[in-house]
């Protein structure tokens, strides 16, 4: 069976999954990244292929999230796509017709607009992580709540209770004053989840038509009480689509399938056997010029295949390949 | 001795230098604004000053290490905060103690006597006022070309075919504008260098989309200060106008106004009849100009907390929706890091790419 194969290293979360040819998931892993993506993305490989039937070929690979150049050339990528184009071609897959994204990852919120099927606007946090599925974490585990059960408790909150949301240190300090106060947990992580969700339409979604409909994806799209919180400020229905936490790399599958497809190109992917190869990554500064740029660079065995942070094309591998 | 030193904007530095040298003074050259810079900016300055104020701090101190003492720069009108910095970078400075001299020009549309002063102050040679005409004629001249230059290579770089030769020959073809001094020099290095990058192999059956650059003035032409905005773009296929150049700004505040800046202020007019400091009324008009030439995106740049551009972009919202162009918004502070921009620039260009080829499609 001819399948696709999708990765999406984000900060928080690295999510890969299987595709076949008609877009069907026939297997999908949602991982904590861990500060270690090239471990991840190693576990990942190897344990997907426990859920995999036997007779599947992979036929291409696409790569998105932050990580996706380092995954990209790990895994010997067809497509490395950014995460926002991704998520949309996954959206518009899952639920036809959709208008309205809703993105929450684990640092970065975005916005997307789609009318007749392409995207024609998108917005992400620029500046600040306030409201990200970090926080929430953060906060989950200082109040020693499992980060599954943060959104169940909300909805049994029964009267609500002010957060300031426009930072992350402000809601923190306020949620800490109002549980000295004596008021309920549900009710503090309510408004936790409501000051989070009017940050987002205030600062991602600022200006933007939102138009039914609309649906809500990323890791933190679990959290019920984050969707119930969207659905009573804007008075609509919020969906979360089946997939929700990895649509991101669902997009990557689909993208390949597109690059694949078009250009009947043989996939550049280098196997599962890589969780077995040797990686090494490592770091320097440049002492090219005063910029001083942190160069990172990632060994497969004895052998550079990335390197990044430079301003210049200094110490570009393509460079090296032709010396 | 007098040192002079000014601010670094991209390229222009090749032109002050030659016109301050033609006057007589010592020239200390600015380094590109780089790590060290950022670093030396960052301690000196308030923490919620913009990003122009701490990387000229970081300039200048540079430059005082190489023996500057005499420092040049522009003042400004209007309610934007930029235009106290020179007062405030003095200020520091002389609590760091450096004994320095500063010369600020303001408008001279507005304020003549003062231009006439400080180019007192910078005539040490005694040149006659007709040999300072001189002098600026032809240094107007060289950053004429400096300009033209830069022009061409957003033309060139989306359609080379060898990733990287745009900004190659550019590097080389400086030099020889650089070295040119008489005004026919000038003119004959500036053909000889356009022809050079005119040289280097193109595919013109590539699709370029075309983007409009607005914002910020420093931002705008410092490409050390944007995270070299321009050569990704490019790089990504993307052909940029600038809404601003040296030359374009200069002319519309020395002489009078010219017509392409009435034309910005006009195109701004029903959305902001004010004018509110720094390029908030520009960044508005151009994307406005630019949807009207159809341009495929706008991208807006702005130093993190800049007044001015925060209320354009709220505006550019409803110029978007009116004129159905994308915009695009950059604060830009003291990150270094690439991704975050990368991400959003190539999630920007699949964007117009879908819809342009949609369009194509559907005609």
């Amino acid at each position: 069976m001819r399948a696709y194969l999708g990765v999406d290293v984000g900060s928080v979360s690295t999510n890969i999954v299987v595709q076949n040819e008609g877009g069907d998931v026939l297997a999908s892993l949602y991982l904590r990244t861990k500060g270690r993506p090239v471990e991840t993305i190693q576990h990942g490989l190897k344990e997907i292929t426990q859920h995999l039937p036997d007779n599947v070929e992979i036929c291409g690979v696409g790569t998105t999230g932050s990580g996706r150049y380092l995954a990209g050339v790990m895994i010997g990528a067809d497509v490395i796509k950014n995460e926002i184009t991704a998520h949309a071609v996954a959206a518009s897959f899952f639920v036809p017709g959709v208008q309205t994204v809703f993105e929450i990852g684990g640092q970065d919120s975005k916005i997307i607009l789609i009318r007749n099927g392409i995207v024609v606007d998108f917005a992400m946090n620029t500046v600040c992580a306030a409201g990200t599925g970090s926080f929430l974490d953060q906060q989950a585990s200082r109040l020693g709540i499992p980060i599954a059960e943060f959104g169940s408790l909300a909805l049994r909150s029964t009267n609500s209770v002010r957060i300031a949301g426009r930072c992350t240190v402000f809601a923190e300090s306020d949620m800490i004053h109002k549980q000295q106060m004596g008021h309920p947990l549900q009710d503090i992580i309510n408004g936790l989840c409501e000051a989070l969700v009017r940050n987002y339409l205030n600062n991602v979604g600022k200006g933007k038509d939102i138009l039914p409909p609309v649906i809500f994806q990323g890791g933190v799209a679990a959290n019920a009480g984050i969707k119930a919180a969207f659905e009573r400020a804007l008075g609509m229905e919020v969906k979360v689509p089946p997939h929700h936490d990895v649509m991101g790399a669902v997009g990557a599958a689909m993208l390949a399938r597109e690059e694949i497809q078009s250009t009947s190109k043989k996939t550049t992917f280098k196997g599962f056997i890589i969780s077995d190869l040797n990686y090494r990554t490592g770091s320097f500064e440049c002492n090219g010029c005063p910029n001083a740029c942190e160069i990172a660079e990632i060994y497969e065995e004895e052998k550079v295949i990335g390197r990044w942070g430079a301003r210049c094309p200094r110490w570009d591998i393509i460079q090296e390949e032709q010396h | 001795m007098r040192r002079v030193t000014f601010p670094h904007m991209g390229e222009s530095y090749r032109t002050f230098k030659m016109l301050l040298n033609d006057l007589g003074n010592e020239v200390i050259l600015p380094p590109r604004p780089s790590r060290k810079t950022l670093n030396l900016g960052v301690q000196h300055t308030p923490e919620f000053a913009c990003f122009p104020l701490k990387i000229l701090m970081g300039t200048y101190l540079e430059t005082m290490e190489m023996g500057a003492n005499v420092i040049v720069t522009s003042g400004g009108v209007g309610p934007c905060r930029a235009g106290l910095y020179a007062e405030l970078h003095k200020k520091i400075l002389h609590d760091l103690g450096y004994n320095i001299e500063m010369i600020v020009f303001e408008p001279p549309r507005l304020y003549p006597f003062n231009f006439i002063r400080n180019v007192y102050k910078l005539n040490p040679a005694k040149l006659s006022i007709k040999a300072i005409i001189e002098c600026i004629k032809r240094a107007w001249r060289k950053l004429q070309a400096l300009d033209n230059l830069e022009k061409a290579t957003h033309v060139i770089r989306p359609r080379e075919t060898l990733s990287g030769a745009t900004t190659k020959t550019y590097k080389k073809v400086l030099e020889w504008v650089d070295e040119a001094y008489t005004t026919n020099q000038i003119v004959e290095a500036e053909k000889a260098a356009l022809d050079e990058l005119n040289k280097i192999p193109q595919n013109p059956e590539r699709i370029v989309l075309k983007v409009g650059i607005v914002g910020e003035i420093y931002v705008l032409l410092e490409p050390a200060s944007n995270l070299e905005i321009e050569e990704t773009l490019g790089n990504l296929g993307v052909e940029v106008e600038r809404s601003m150049f040296l030359t374009g700004w200069t002319r519309d505040n020395t002489w009078k106004e010219t017509v392409e800046g009435m034309t910005v202020k006009e195109a701004a007019e029903p959305y902001l009849p004010e004018l509110i400091g720094g390029h908030g009324r520009d960044s508005i008009g151009n994307t406005i100009l630019y949807a009207k030439r159809k341009f495929d995106g706008v991208i807006q740049l702005a130093p993190f907390t800049c007044i001015p551009e925060i209320v354009a972009r709220t505006i550019l919202t409803s110029v978007s929706r009116d004129y159905q162009i994308p915009v695009l918004t950059f604060f830009l502070d003291e990150q270094t890091g690439k991704a975050g921009m990368a991400t959003r620039l190539e999630a920007f260009v699949d964007l117009m790419k879908r819809k342009k080829m949609l369009l194509a499609s559907g005609s």
